[in-house]
């Protein structure tokens, strides 16, 4: 049986309502955050933001509220672990199943990922997530990292 | 008894969400009494592990002309469109 989502975010690197100009940037501050924490090697941001350029990963809920899971090969990760961002503007990520369609999106999961057996119940747990469109229109609402933990306990 | 079908499921860096997708589909076809032999890679690595497969599942856009069935969707992460892609799967792993 998975384990909630709440087991595998780090409290430290949820940030909720954050300004961000575009997709590289929202990735930059998640990156950033997996790094002071200890998760992932210095390359870990750089390796992400190429890894979206080429193979996107924005993914369509047929709203408004769509999301993105960036994530790299496990060379650039330490430790498995979960970072997320709610935007107050959405910005635009590539469609991950068709690279010349845009998304706006306004949840962002930053997967630090060292194994596929290790973390099929953390992927499997996002997905779940994402499934659930009140789920995302609560986290959009929520102001509060425990607003979050409540969510996804 | 007839061979078990292999089916390729192929994403970005053949961990993330190919995993996902793998797992989704051996479940959802267990209930409709179908098994098949399942392997994962990146989409990258899709042309060079064509030759013993019959079907190629990703996520993220395949180089054209495999040469097999291919079917790209993000129903198994989204939930949108999932019973649809199943029946497709179902088609060629029954055919």
């Amino acid at each position: 049986m998975a384990k909630a989502l709440m087991n595998y975010l780090d409290p430290g690197a949820i940030i909720l309502g954050v300004e961000a100009g575009n997709d590289q940037e929202i990735i930059r501050i998640l990156s950033d955050r997996l790094h002071s924490l200890g998760y992932v090697k210095p390359s870990f941001a750089e390796a992400v933001l190429a890894r979206e350029a080429e193979l996107p990963t924005g993914l369509p809920l047929g709203s408004d509220n769509n999301v993105a899971i960036p994530h790299t090969d496990p060379e650039h990760v330490l430790k498995p672990g979960l970072a997320m961002a709610t935007l107050c503007k959405p910005v635009a990520f590539s469609n991950m199943e068709d690279p010349d369609e845009k998304l706006q999106v306004s949840v962002v999961f930053l997967m630090a990922l060292s194994d596929k057996d290790q973390q099929i119940e953390m992927l499997q747990e996002i997905a779940m997530t994402i499934q659930s469109a009140d789920t995302i229109t609560a986290l959009m609402q929520s102001n509060t990292v425990e607003d979050v933990a409540r969510l996804l306990a | 008894m007839t061979k078990q079908k292999t089916v390729l499921f192929a994403c970005g860096t053949g961990i993330a969400t190919s995993t996902v997708v793998a797992h989704a589909v051996a479940d959802a076809l267990k209930e409709r009494g179908i098994s098949f032999n399942a392997r994962q890679c990146k989409v990258a690595e899709v042309a060079g592990q064509i030759d013993d497969v019959d079907l190629v599942v990703s996520t993220a856009q395949l180089p054209k002309d495999l040469g097999k069935p291919v079917i790209t969707t993000l129903a198994f992460l989204t939930g949108i469109g999932k019973a649809e892609a199943l029946d497709k799967i179902e088609a060629v792993l029954r055919g």
